[in-house]
């Protein structure tokens, strides 16, 4: 078997290599650690600057409702909008609250009226800026604020009139009750390691071939292109499940995340999307013969492939046409089959239609792979 | 002088005459923009959503009609249990369901109270808890909508909110800084180092090293190519987002420039730094990509915030140049803040740029 | 005695639209000889070599290597001829002994005999001491003759050098001409291209291209006589001064 020499020269270059192995395992370790660490969305430190008009007692219990909350923390009293938005400025504080000088007064007015909080339309007694530049401190840290005083105006308007709010609505979040932000991350983070170690390393290692001259010397000898490139994948399949298999080792010794489906779902799928971004990688290698441009197009479509298959924003936001592109990559179908099977406990049957997609995905980008490949001689 | 401009003008036909290579880096970030500007978002739009309807009563359609209207939401189906709304959620079928309990219109109108259960796939959490909280606003409004029962309005129109700079909330606004750091890091940082690296690869730099041209001259011959790429590509970022999509371009312009100038150097002389340290290409590649891309993308505060990182990655971020970048380019171009408040992060830059070029001047002497 | 001939070529010819870079040739090389092929840069003689070991296709006519037909026979020939380039093409980071395991692996040489053999080439080589070391450590002459060795590990019928001398110093530039001597004495056909015309006179018989034709093809005493000349040297100026084709094409 000519495959088995083949191979074992694969191994040992790779393990000869000076980065290959470091990356093979630092890379697991970065995209599962240092990933789910930093991409934490919750909104916290909120800085917050608040210029009371009012003086009342009423809206010394609004500031400090806002100072106890744990992820705000009050940067100071301002007098002038102008101080505060100098604050702004300086990157000092993300959100200012102003209060207008008659607050108190007004409200109680209102509610002995009414018996509700509630003003005329241009009446805003209150008002939040945000920084909107920096949109997820700014934007939903402004939210946040909001969200504090309408809940303190609500309890004091049920404290008035001793009432409680007809409608109780419960919520029950199903698969992550704690809402932890990683289960959703860790899962995904999968596909990554499995683009670059499975689709991107052979490419990038035919191309260093084809650099260096010596599939000249291979292609006079009587190995059959397809051994060869099969000898060239091989490997990295081997390692990318080897990889994946300790990434979920990591998951499991440091978030406690263990999928709920079965491994064999894992595994089937993890296949399928291997043999997708290989044929990814063999179309690159096909297509392009220099490190630079193999490279950065790898870089592009890492980049636009992951951004559009819902991994970091949730694939029903986009737009139609950004849906008809992403529908296009094997990332997004794997991405959600791994959630799926992560935190849902989803079976073969529940992901027939990502299995589907990815065959379909895997035949047309390997069919166009060998055409491209013979093509080309 | 005259061998520099011959010896500049053999890079630039090497790298202009490519191109394919030339296409994607201009499609490249014009791509990202709209990518950015456009298709992402984090905001709820024709999420599919179940119903399980325990009381069959006037409420129920209320509420659908209501959710009907709202660009939120659609409906997936009518689910007849609990059971069946799980088995929805891990086909990926919907990502949210109400349910109605039996009686819900009778208990409200003698017992005057009401219990609902609104069940939502947690695996995407941030999601989960918008949809929720949509989901029961659009409840409350459909409860006060029927006529039957006295209108409790929620509170308030006391509290206005506004958005400083952005109040449309347009996220290209956040990203055209972004994409420029980037794009940047990727071009200078990136492809600079792999096309020195190929030329020490196939012994083409000990050729130019032992030929009587001044090693300064090559690598400002090698360098002025990528340089006059990134000065085009920030240009072209700049003009697409503000005429296309809208960006204001509110600080001075003088700035801005000299802002993107400086993160050019520091990426290009990076890039220099790691092409005197590796020896093959693949390595160069790894390296500025490990080092370089990877940071100015997760820990840089374009995607994820700072503050919110353990201190280990917070120090980390503080030696990114895209951290000090990304951010002050927003505040410039958006806030229009005058220079006097960023002359901290246009110090770190500076001596980020000088460093590099010392340490990286100095290796490639030695080393070469 | 047709058997004799390892190589037959007819009406060989390889267009690149309206450019012929192999325009009609036809030669045979006996078994066992050492058939030096020589041109200037851009005379086609890569081309004509590459359409020999099966690489590219011909454009008209036919050629049989080792028996095989190179249109219709590729991977027959593939596995009967040995091959080293212009380029040095063994693998740098791989060990001497792990280049020679991996070609014969390729051509399907036993692991027995892959052991074995390799023993005895390092020691004719001398360099058993290196049996271990990577490959790119190795001095420049001393690649070029493992390179070589590699080449002819698997007893191919016929080896195809392309310029296999270019940087070596004139001592193992000799010593390589020796190992093709020795080489060629234990019946394995060696097909060479080189623009050194001094290497033309180890040769048993030369051919000349020039614009892609044969333009010369005999004995390099043969070929002196003719032009009535001292060395193959001048030999190639008086064809080669006729050609059309600029250097470098």
């Amino acid at each position: 078997m000519v495959i088995k020499y083949l191979i074992e020269k694969e191994f040992k270059q790779m393990f000869r290599n000076k980065f290959i192995p470091k990356l093979i395992i630092a890379f697991p370790f970065i995209a599962l650690i240092i990933l789910p660490m930093a991409a934490n969305m919750e909104v916290k430190n909120v800085n917050l600057v608040v210029i009371d008009n009012d003086h009342s007692s009423f809206s010394q219990q609004i500031t400090q409702r806002l100072a106890a909350n744990p992820s705000m923390t009050l940067y100071g009293m301002c007098q002038t909008y102008e101080q505060a938005l100098h604050l702004v400025e300086e990157s000092k504080v993300d959100v200012i609250v102003i209060i207008k000088n008659d607050l108190e007064k007004e409200l109680s007015i209102a509610m002995a009226l009414n018996g509700q909080v509630s003003l005329g339309k241009d009446d805003a007694k209150i008002f939040v800026a945000a920084n909107s530049v920096n949109s997820v401190k700014g934007t939903m840290g402004a939210m946040y604020v909001v969200n504090i005083i309408s809940n303190f105006l609500t309890e004091q308007q049920h404290n008035l009139q001793q009432t409680q709010s007809p409608l109780e609505i419960s919520s029950f979040y199903a698969f992550n009750p704690r809402l932890e932000y990683k289960y959703f991350m860790v899962p995904a983070l999968m596909v990554m390691i499995l683009t670059i170690i499975c689709g991107f390393l052979p490419a990038l290692n035919i191309v260093g071939e084809k650099e260096s001259g010596n599939i000249e010397q291979i292609n006079v000898t009587p190995v059959k292109r397809f051994t060869f490139i099969l000898s060239k994948l091989i490997p990295y399949w081997i390692v990318g499940t080897i990889v994946i298999s300790i990434g979920f080792f990591v998951a499991w010794l440091i978030y406690g995340i263990v999928p709920l489906g079965n491994f064999l779902t894992i595994y089937v799928l993890s296949w399928l999307f291997i043999l997708c971004v290989s044929g990814m990688g063999l179309l690159i290698s096909n297509y392009f013969n220099t490190y630079q441009k193999a490279m950065f197009i790898m870089f592009f479509l890492l980049m636009i492939l992951l951004l559009m298959s819902g991994m970091f924003t949730p694939f029903s936001s986009m737009p139609v046409w950004g849906q008809y592109i992403g529908r296009l990559s094997p990332l997004k179908y794997y991405i959600e089959s791994m959630r799926a099977i992560y935190l849902k406990g989803s079976t073969f049957l529940d992901l027939m239609p990502q299995i589907c997609s990815l065959i379909t995905i895997l035949l047309v980008l390997n069919t166009w792979a060998i055409f491209s490949y013979h093509k080309k001689k | 002088m005259k061998q520099l401009r011959s010896f500049i003008a053999k890079e630039f036909k090497h790298i202009f005459r490519d191109v394919p290579t030339m296409l994607i880096l201009f499609i490249m970030p014009v791509a990202m923009m709209f990518l950015f500007g456009y298709a992402l978002s984090n905001d709820i739009k024709h999420s599919s959503y179940g119903i399980v309807d325990m009381s069959h009563d006037s409420f129920s359609r209320d509420f659908m009609h209501k959710v009907e209207n709202s660009e939120f939401f659609r409906l997936h189906k009518e689910y007849a249990s609990i059971s069946e709304v799980m088995s929805a959620f891990r086909k990926g079928e919907i990502q949210v369901a109400v349910i109605i309990p039996a009686n819900f219109k009778q208990d409200m109108l003698h017992l005057n109270r009401s219990a609902l259960q609104i069940y939502a796939d947690a695996s995407n959490p941030n999601m989960a808890q918008q949809l929720v909280s949509y989901l029961g606003s659009f409840c409350n409004q459909a409860l006060a909508q029927s006529k039957e029962f006295s209108a409790q309005s929620q509170s308030s129109d006391l509290v206005r909110m506004h958005l400083l700079y952005n109040p449309q909330m347009n996220s290209s606004y956040s990203m055209v800084p972004a994409v420029m750091g980037l794009i940047l890091a990727l071009v200078c940082a990136m492809m600079t180092s792999v096309s020195i690296v190929r030329e020490k690869e196939r012994g083409t730099m000990e050729l130019l090293l032992a030929s009587p041209i001044k090693t300064i001259y090559i690598i400002i011959a090698k360098l002025s190519p990528y340089f006059m790429l990134s000065c085009i590509n920030f240009v072209t970022i700049l003009i697409v987002g503000h005429f296309v999509m809208g960006v204001p371009v509110n600080g001075s312009l003088f700035w801005i420039a000299a802002l993107g100038l400086i993160y050019i150097i520091v990426s290009l002389s990076f890039g220099l730094l790691v092409s005197t340290v590796v020896q093959s290409q693949l390595a160069a590649l790894l390296i500025s990509g490990m080092v370089f891309m990877m940071p100015s993308m997760i820990l840089s505060g374009m995607m994820f915030p700072l503050e919110n990182m353990p201190l280990l990655l917070q120090f980390i971020s503080v030696i990114t140049p895209a951290r000090w970048f990304i951010g002050t380019m927003s505040k410039l171009m958006i806030m229009g803040v005058e220079v006097k408040y960023i002359l901290k992060e246009m110090g770190v830059l500076l001596i980020m740029a000088t460093g590099l070029i010392i340490i990286s001047l100095k290796n490639f002497k030695q080393r070469l | 005695m047709e058997n004799d001939n390892v190589i037959i070529v007819r009406h060989l010819s390889k267009h690149f639209g309206n450019f012929k870079a192999v325009d009609n040739i036809s030669f045979e090389v006996k078994k066992g000889e050492v058939f030096g092929f020589l041109g200037a840069n851009g005379a086609g003689k890569t081309t004509a070599m590459k359409m020999l070991c099966a690489l590219s296709k011909p454009t008209s006519g036919s050629a049989f290597v080792a028996g095989y037909d190179i249109s219709t026979n590729p991977n027959k020939i593939k596995a009967r001829i040995g091959y080293m380039s212009q380029k040095f093409s063994l693998y740098e980071d791989l060990s001497v002994f792990e280049n020679i395991k991996l070609f014969g692996g390729i051509y399907g040489m036993k692991r027995k005999d892959i052991e074995n053999n390799a023993n005895i080439l390092l020691e004719r080589l001398e360099m058993t001491e290196e049996r271990n070391t990577m490959v790119k450590s190795l001095p420049l002459g001393w690649k070029q003759k493992l390179a070589f060795s590699v080449a002819v590990f698997h007893q191919p019928q016929i080896v195809f050098l392309d310029e296999p001398t270019g940087g070596v110093d004139p001592i193992t530039r000799r010593r390589f001409w020796e190992m093709i001597c020795e080489t060629a004495a234990t019946g394995i056909t060696v097909f060479v291209t080189t623009h050194y015309m001094d290497e033309a006179e180890y040769c048993n018989r030369v051919s000349l291209m020039v614009d892609g034709q044969i333009a010369a093809l005999d004995t390099p005493n043969a070929l002196k006589t003719q032009f009535n000349v001292q060395s193959m040297e001048e030999v190639f100026f008086q064809i080669a001064g006729k050609a059309k084709r600029g250097e470098g094409l």
